[in-house]
């Protein structure tokens, strides 16, 4: 077990199972096919992601360096959470970006279930953090994975 | 709600309901987002107008149009007009039975409504739709210094980087936000500090490197951070005049979607690097030379997307961004050149120009349009990006000059001259 302290973006509490994604997640790629085609799992559908492509994102502790790609990335992220295609929180190692970061905040301010959102975790977390692994997050950005 | 920026008591009260409930979440938006990047204040949006990346009514996204209802009802309209990015779909397009049936029974459903809630938060006209809406015959120009609450990544690093206005790379829906309240966080791009250079690029090719490959590697090596980029004046000059623009236009949407670049700076031709020269550069920044094989080495790694990768191409996408007047017309004169040396007539794989409706409109007012459509050409106002964003259109092998189009799309990039060759020459 191991702790890590980040920075609550949108806080909240929850426990997960974790999916790694080491590279950029690229919002629009990864989302389109779950969105479009009423795919529940919301299976990540972007190709150039070798770590996550096909697998399964909702409910689980998505953890990444950053997101990257199209401007429509906060929308499209606002939109997962509005239809329920949404991790149960995302982990940033990096910065939380700006397209992330709007996604976040729509969710937070516009919707009545904030998805929880940590940043600033650092480059030890992703590289300690496998798929599967348990993760526990609290409201103050403390992360505890098992 | 707990915030840390400065807010003033104006700002306050609407975040606390004075002007309705749908503005002050609105107001409460702007200030979580702000939070997040340290912002210590917000600032007056002082440009005439805005622009929005979100031009497609796609029933996926049905939940941002009922946001939008949300505003409209609470009347939390834009303060400002706006444009926005191209439409997906144009029947002068070729297409097909089975494609027109995805795109209008199921994707786009929503766009006749969508296009009406435009017109209600704030659309400029029907013109107005168009990733390039700085174009003279747009007339979405915002002057140096403006601050602007814009998003399409090409557009932002585009006013940012040629026209010197402040804007950082904003999200849809938070760019429509910043223009309903007229203020936006004040950090990133919008200040001076970050606007600074964190990396020096130096050019040492042996001819005028590819716009769209030189942006390419820049936004591949930098990332998110602000490049100073020496010795590309010596290929593109120190002024900034119409094929200069266009150059910056192309080269700065690579940067910004094979990358993440906001803002970059040309020795001795972009406005603040003209003003401030090295003191932009901060110390200790990174260093990147592009060269030749530099060039040819990026270009190499661009993966080939079709299923048969020697597919004779179905599909020939000009205009990622939107063309310029001028390089319409230069297009015009080269098709027509080519065609001429080959001897054919007609270009041998359906090709598409896009151009802005209101580039469009006084292009065609000229001889180049007959021209132009007598080569078999179709001349658009669509997003390609927008048409290849469904099944169908991703097993279809298509080419493009557009680095970004081939980001985010299936379609194969080749450099212009490459393109030309292609469409002017007898198909395998």
């Amino acid at each position: 077990m191991k702790q890590f302290k980040g920075r609550p973006v949108v806080a909240g509490k929850c426990t997960a199972n974790a999916l790694v994604s080491h590279g950029g997640f690229n919002t629009l790629a990864s989302f389109q096919n779950a969105l479009q085609f009423g795919d529940k799992q919301a299976k990540c559908g972007d190709q150039n992601n070798a770590d996550i492509y096909g697998k399964p994102m909702v409910g689980t502790a998505l953890c990444l360096p950053q997101t990257i790609g199209s401007t429509t990335g906060g929308m499209v992220l606002y939109c997962a959470k509005v239809m329920e295609r949404n991790p149960a929180c995302m982990l940033f190692s990096e910065h939380i970006d700006s397209l992330a970061a709007a996604g976040a905040v729509l969710g937070a301010v516009w919707t009545d279930n904030p998805m929880p959102v940590i940043d600033c975790l650092s480059d030890e977390f992703l590289n300690y953090v496998k798929d599967g692994m348990k993760i526990t997050i609290a409201e103050d950005g403390t992360v505890t994975v098992e | 709600m707990n915030y840390n920026m400065q807010l003033t008591p104006d700002e306050v009260e609407i975040l606390n309901g004075s002007k309705g409930e749908a503005m002050a979440k609105v107001m409460k938006t702007l200030v979580m987002y702000g939070d997040a990047f340290g912002a210590t204040k917000m600032v007056p949006v002082t440009s005439k107008m805005g622009h929005l990346v979100t031009s497609f009514g796609l029933k996926v996204m049905s939940p941002v149009y009922d946001l939008m209802d949300k505003l409209i009802e609470g009347n939390a309209l834009s303060a400002q007009k706006f444009s926005v990015d191209p439409k997906p779909v144009d029947p002068n397009v070729p297409s097909s039975f089975l494609k027109n049936i995805v795109f209008n029974k199921f994707m786009y459903t929503m766009q006749d409504n969508y296009d009406a809630q435009l017109r209600k938060l704030g659309l400029v006209d029907d013109k107005s739709y168009t990733c390039t809406c700085y174009m003279d015959e747009v007339g979405n120009i915002p002057n140096k210094g403006e601050v602007l609450s814009w998003a399409e990544s090409s557009a932002v690093v585009y006013a940012n980087s040629v026209l010197g206005a402040r804007c950082n790379r904003n999200s849809g829906i938070i760019e429509l936000f910043g223009s309903i309240v007229g203020k936006v966080p004040y950090f990133g791009l919008v200040t001076d500090e970050g606007r600074k250079a964190t990396w020096i690029v130096e050019v040492k090719t042996t001819k005028k490197p590819e716009a769209q490959v030189l942006g390419s590697a820049i936004g591949m090596k930098v990332m998110e951070d602000v490049p100073f980029v020496k010795g590309l004046d010596k290929w593109i000059g120190t002024t900034l005049d119409g094929d200069t623009k266009a150059y910056l236009k192309d080269f700065g949407a690579a940067t910004a979607s094979n990358g993440a670049v906001g803002l970059y700076h040309i020795e001795n031709l972009t406005p603040e690097a003209v003003e401030q020269g090295e003191s932009l550069i901060v110390d200790n920044a990174q260093v990147y030379v592009i060269d030749d094989a530099e060039l040819e080495r990026v270009k190499a790694s661009y993966p080939v997307m079709w299923k048969d990768k020697n597919a004779t191409p179905k599909r020939c996408f000009v205009g990622c961004p939107h063309l310029s007047h001028a390089q319409l017309i230069e297009w015009t004169d080269n098709v027509v050149a080519g065609l001429k040396k080959n001897g054919l007539k007609k270009v041998s794989i359906p090709t598409v120009f896009t151009a802005a409706p209101a580039v469009v409109e006084e292009f065609n007012k000229t001889g180049y349009a007959k021209k132009l459509k007598e080569t078999g050409v179709v001349l658009s106002h669509i997003c390609p990006l927008m048409y290849m964003n469904n099944p169908l259109a991703k097993k279809m092998p298509v080419i493009t000059n557009s680095n970004k189009l081939r980001t985010y799309t299936t379609s194969r990039y080749y450099t212009s001259a490459e393109i030309l060759d292609i469409i002017t020459k007898e198909a395998k």
